[in-house]
């Protein structure tokens, strides 16, 4: 269950980038072999983002096609399953054509500053 | 009102980061890592036993890093081979990370060592995750787990470079069918190399021994991964 240390990567990341902004959804490309379960990184979300810029947001993932080809009649069928696969055509093993490790960080959806603010003032920490 | 910003970045770039800078940091020292990932119980730290007594009798310094949600019994029975071994305690977490690699390294790892045995805690979901610098990745499994790990685990066994069979001199008294797990494997990467072993009678173990031996380190310029030179009789290397 690395998923939570994924999620806190992820927030990290995004407070770093884009500091002091509201937060409403992150997309994230998951490759099929990227050793991520989908379910548990949506688990571990909700409780990695609490009390961040993040906090309330909707965690989007885009479960990326593994390009794979059959061994026996060499047919193309991309995959979303991890390895084994059959092929539909022949019912040869199909096998993945590319890593499928992607775990990108892609979009991120940013709740606007309201009309064209001069200046971003660093919000005062309250505590 | 919302903007949608492009922040197209690798979420594990840290750690991938880290993993680069210390295979550079060992492939200048002359130092190979090798990880091993496997579920518990499947006998990393046997294998690892009979690894450091047989890099010491060919004169190829060798250490180990364990690591272990608790506890410093690996390391302690590791140490009785006379190799330098150093305990990672993970306090709960189920992988090692390169971080951790590289802290424990620090100030510990002998100059002049050629091989570097990373013993990762036993679970095969997690670790698959994780570059710790290595220039060889060994996926372990017994025959007393059963033929379909590699299916139950593709991940792990799809970047893996090598796959290691333990415990053979027990297949017989397990009925372990041996044709079925090698098409599980094939099913998952039809190249990944097979390599049967025992620590008990330390069948394979010399094949084991010449891979690490003649080891390169992975050239970190191009970062390619490192060819697994085949054993003369156990291994296979696919479909043919």
């Amino acid at each position: 269950m690395h998923e939570m240390s994924i999620a806190h990567e992820i927030v990290q990341t995004v407070e770093d980038t884009l500091p002091g902004r509201r937060i409403l959804t992150v997309t994230l490309q998951v490759g099929v072999l990227a050793a991520v379960v989908p379910e548990a990184l949506q688990f571990g979300w909700e409780v990695a983002t609490q009390r961040t810029a993040l906090a309330g947001s909707r965690l989007v993932v885009d479960l990326q096609p593994l390009p794979a080809r059959c061994l026996d009649c060499g047919a193309h069928h991309p995959t979303l399953r991890p390895p084994p696969n059959t092929c539909p055509d022949c019912t040869g093993d199909l096998m993945p054509l590319a890593e499928g490790r992607e775990l990108r960080l892609c979009t991120v959806e940013i709740e606007d500053d309201g009309p064209a603010g001069p200046a971003v003032e660093q919000e005062p920490s309250s505590e | 009102m919302s903007e949608l910003v492009d922040l197209n970045r690798a979420v594990m770039a840290r750690n991938d980061d880290l993993a680069a800078a210390l295979r550079a940091d060992l492939a200048a020292a002359g130092t190979v890592a090798v990880n091993l990932l496997s579920a518990p119980g499947t006998g990393k730290t046997a294998l690892t036993e009979r690894l450091l007594t047989g890099l010491a009798e060919r004169e190829i310094p060798a250490a180990a890093l364990t690591g272990d949600l608790a506890t410093e019994n690996d390391a302690r029975r590791l140490a009785t081979t006379g190799a330098p071994v150093r305990q990672i305690t993970t306090g709960g977490m189920c992988h090692l990370e390169a971080h951790l690699v590289r802290d424990h390294l620090r100030d510990w790892l002998p100059a002049g060592t050629r091989v570097l045995i990373i013993e990762n805690v036993g679970n095969l979901v997690c670790p698959a995750g994780f570059d710790l610098g290595e220039s060889l990745r060994i996926v372990l499994s017994s025959v007393t787990e059963g033929e379909d790990k590699p299916v139950k685990y593709p991940t792990a066994y799809r970047w893996a470079d090598l796959a290691v069979l333990t415990k053979i001199d027990l297949a017989v008294p397990c009925e372990f069918d041996e044709d079925a797990f090698r098409r599980a494997v094939r099913s998952v990467d039809v190249d990944l190399p097979i390599l049967r072993t025992s620590a008990r009678t330390g069948q394979g173990v010399p094949e084991l021994l010449d891979i690490l031996q003649y080891l390169p380190a992975r050239d970190p310029a191009t970062d390619t991964a490192t060819d697994v030179p085949a054993g003369p009789t156990d291994t296979d290397t696919g479909r043919g």
